[in-house]
């Protein structure tokens, strides 16, 4: 297929899955602050929640102070913003309208009908209404998307580039979740665990459950109380957990292979290596030499993975 | 001025008089409640706006800097034309778009009919849109219009009878085709009961008909053509069509970018690299299609593309230096050519044309500025002209003044009363000037789908139907007799 076509499914699934992740983060954040809670602690989370998208310097230029309706604004509805939800479902659906020949008539109107629907929701006053409604919808939308490409879609190219857009993206995105969360609580991470209020680490901990959607899930798995350790574990290493690391390179991987062309070897090892590094990993061996370090290399290297895919594939062939 | 109605054969329309071809269609309109009509108009809007059926307006930009994408308004009374007109109408266009071919390939070969004397050689070889980069270049076939879009207005003759003439012909890019396909989808989506009740002639296989054409004019040596459609991007106006077409015929939507020459032939990027293109649909006009032999700066194409076209090695569709067949002050002379090159009368009258490079026809279209329809002889899509009856006094002055300073930028017709058609507008239905565009296809046989798009002017009175200009379209119908169901 075109470089170029290619270039947009990619990332009018990576806008997609943003967008999710986005609203996710939120929704969490959002439903957190209405717990009873120091202003300090809630600034602190507020602030959390922007720097996962490396936004603190452009929120603080624009607004100052955080203020949760302010950082709501933000994150949701400001088109200047390149991280807002409006912003990220805004290049998916031109992105999609680029390449609207290559996808089914219900992924692109799929794709449409969102952004549609998002003009409405925004003029509508839906959003500040009922701020959780509105994530939940915006979740919807993308399980939509997902749920439409794999019902319908040719599993050929297209298809695979769509998918290594998503699996990519969600792997960059729990990391900066994992990593801004526990970053929160670092400094009482090991040992003095126990000197905490353990009814706020229950709300911290089972907050970023929730948020990808793994609050059930960790109950079904560990049957136990929440601990650190096992959160991260669940988010890392699980590989039949659907938002963790291991599951989403594992897809990243599968993907690859399934388009590999003359000049993606080298792509292609380093994505194995990752997999395997996540697949054969244990969570204490990570812990022990700091979560932080992990998935700052993580991120680093899902990076390059994806400068990676767009050298091989998506830049126009050399002339 | 007498007028044409396409339903009803009084105006204003009080129920009687209805044509025998609308007869069946006006029972069961007859029949609809208000609410359910305009329920039905509601949904086709909403289905138009989530399928993206759009079109994007130059200059016009929305509060986030994209450029706006409207609807084309559709409405949905049917324009049905019976099945012996449209016979006679279709022998004309095969006809006119034949004789339009032969007559390019003249202009780029031997010019016979410039040394006959039958067009005059200045019209042409002055022409911008004369391309003598195309002289001697052999193409498929012999073939330059692949895809015409012949626009067809209908008017009353003196008995009250309705005329078809053909008003322009549009041998470059011609759009408009994506809605002739979408409206039927919709009607039949809207109304399915009317089409087991009526033998509408089916226009869906039109994207097979076009792959089959631009097979056909691929390089001889080909056997397999990859065939590729050109779009200049998703901000161009027609953006929707591109899509749609490439979709349709399962090829690849390509912009300049995607495309590069090698040694002379033309070749696309893809994840496993470069590929071989054979033919190109391209939806991008000669001036930006090759920036080493065109404009310098376009981006739109590709550079080289004309030196591998012209050593035969990819096919071009429409090809390069149409553009000076459907000039305005080159169509008065089209009856001229069906005579010179078939030796046939033709077919599908012209609109009488008075051509202001003509001394005499200029007076003549001073002396009747305010009765006359005058265009610029390079003017598209509405733009450019001046319609008497419906202009202003300060308009006729402006337009005097340009005509003088250049005649031979400017022809004038008759206004004509163009045909109306029943169409629904917010106080009810009343009748509304239309148009037609059959889409003709050239490659192995000339071919059409029966009917084409109806244009539809929607402002009372206005003879404008461009989309660019506020026009709206409708589903037409070519019907035949046989069927005898009721409904």
């Amino acid at each position: 297929m075109l470089s170029r076509t290619a270039d947009h499914l990619f990332w009018m699934s990576r806008y997609t899955e943003r967008a999710e992740n986005t609203a996710r983060m939120l929704n969490v954040s959002y439903e957190t602050s209405l717990l009873p809670q120091s202003t300090a602690v809630a600034q602190e989370g507020w602030l959390g929640l922007l720097s996962i998208s490396e936004l603190i310097p452009a929120y603080t230029a624009k607004h100052g102070e955080v203020a949760p309706a302010k950082v709501l604004e933000f994150m949701v509805c400001d088109g200047n913003n390149p991280s807002s939800i409006l912003s990220c479902l805004r290049a998916a659906r031109e992105n999609a309208r680029a390449v609207r020949g290559a996808l089914t008539t219900e992924v692109w109107e799929t794709q449409n009908q969102t952004w549609l629907e998002l003009a409405r929701q925004l003029e509508g006053g839906a959003f500040e209404r009922d701020p959780a409604q509105f994530f939940e919808w915006v979740k919807y939308r993308s399980h939509l998307s997902r749920g439409v490409t794999l019902g319908t879609m040719l599993q050929d190219e297209a298809f695979h580039f769509l998918r290594l857009g998503t699996f990519l993206e969600r792997a960059d995105n729990t990391a900066r979740l994992l990593d801004v969360k526990f970053h929160a609580v670092e400094s009482d991470f090991f040992g003095r665990a126990s000197e905490r209020n353990q009814e706020k680490d229950f709300y911290h901990w089972s907050a970023i459950l929730r948020s990808v959607s793994a609050f059930e899930v960790y109950r079904k798995v560990y049957r136990d109380v929440i601990t650190p350790g096992r959160v991260a574990d669940l988010l890392i290493l699980r590989r039949d957990m659907p938002r963790s690391l291991h599951a989403s390179l594992r897809e990243v991987v599968d993907n690859l292979a399934m388009v590999a062309n003359g000049q993606s070897a080298e792509t292609q090892r380093c994505a194995g290596r990752l997999l395997a590094d996540l697949q054969y990993g244990r969570i204490d061996e990570i812990l022990a030499t700091g979560l932080h370090a992990y998935l700052t290399q993580f991120l680093d290297r899902v990076n390059d993975l994806g400068g990676g895919i767009s050298r091989d594939f998506l830049v126009a062939a050399a002339d | 001025m007498q007028k044409f109605d396409e339903m009803y054969a009084m105006l204003p329309f009080d129920g009687s008089d209805v044509r025998e071809h609308y007869k069946r269609y006006g029972q069961w309109l007859a029949r609809q409640s208000a609410d359910a009509m305009q329920a039905r108009r509601a949904e086709a809007e909403m289905i138009f706006r989530r399928v993206g059926i759009t079109f994007a307006v130059y200059g016009a930009k929305d509060e986030s800097g994209a450029g706006s994408e409207r609807l084309i308004p559709f409405d949905l009374i049917p324009r049905i034309i019976p099945e012996h007109e449209w016979t006679q109408v279709q022998r004309g266009l095969v006809q006119r778009v034949t004789a339009l071919n032969r007559f390019i390939h003249d202009l780029y070969h031997g010019q016979d009919i410039l040394r006959a004397g039958v067009v005059p050689s200045d019209l042409v070889l002055n022409n911008a849109q004369y391309r003598p980069e195309m002289v001697g270049v052999q193409v498929p076939r012999n073939i330059y219009a692949h895809i015409a879009g012949i626009d067809i207005v209908r008017a009353a003759d003196a008995r009250g009878d309705g005329v078809y003439y053909v008003l322009e012909d549009n041998l470059r890019v011609p759009s408009g085709v994506s809605y002739m396909l979408e409206n039927r989808k919709m009607m039949m989506r809207l109304f399915p009961e009317l089409f087991s009740a009526h033998a509408v002639a089916p226009v869906a296989h039109y994207p097979d008909l076009l792959l089959e054409t631009l097979r056909a004019s691929a390089p001889p040596t080909v056997a397999a053509p990859t065939v590729v459609v050109l779009t200049p991007g998703m901000h161009n106006s027609a953006y929707f069509e591109h899509a749609f077409l490439a979709q349709q015929m399962g090829v690849e939507l390509l912009e300049g970018q995607d495309l590069v020459v090698k040694d002379r032939f033309v070749y696309m990027r893809t994840t496993r690299g470069l590929r071989r293109v054979d033919v190109i649909y391209r939806r991008v006009d000669d001036d930006f299609l090759d920036p080493q032999v065109f404009r310098r700066n376009s981006t739109l194409g590709c550079a080289g593309l004309m030196d591998a076209y012209r050593a035969g090695n990819v096919g071009i569709c429409n090809a390069v230096g149409t553009g000076v067949a459907d000039d305005k002050s080159v169509y008065p002379y089209v009856p001229e050519m069906i005579r010179f090159y078939l030796g046939e009368e033709p077919i599908l009258q012209n609109v009488p044309t008075w051509m202001c490079r003509k001394p005499d026809d200029l007076r003549h279209v001073l002396a009747h500025l305010p009765e006359l329809v005058v265009k610029e002889v390079h003017g598209a899509g509405g733009y450019g002209m001046l319609i008497g009856p419906a202009a202003t006094q300060a308009e006729i002055t402006d337009f005097r003044r340009a005509l003088l300073a250049n005649p031979a930028g400017y022809i004038a017709q008759p206004t004509l009363s163009l045909s109306t058609c029943p169409t629904y507008v917010d106080s009810g239905i009343a009748p509304r000037h239309i148009d037609l565009r059959p889409f003709v296809l050239s490659g192995r046989d000339v071919q059409m789908v029966a009917g084409g798009l109806t244009r539809v002017a929607l402002q009372e009175g206005s003879l404008v139907v461009n989309s660019s200009q506020g026009g709206g379209t409708k589903d037409t119908w070519v019907l035949g007799q046989e069927g005898e169901e009721t409904c």
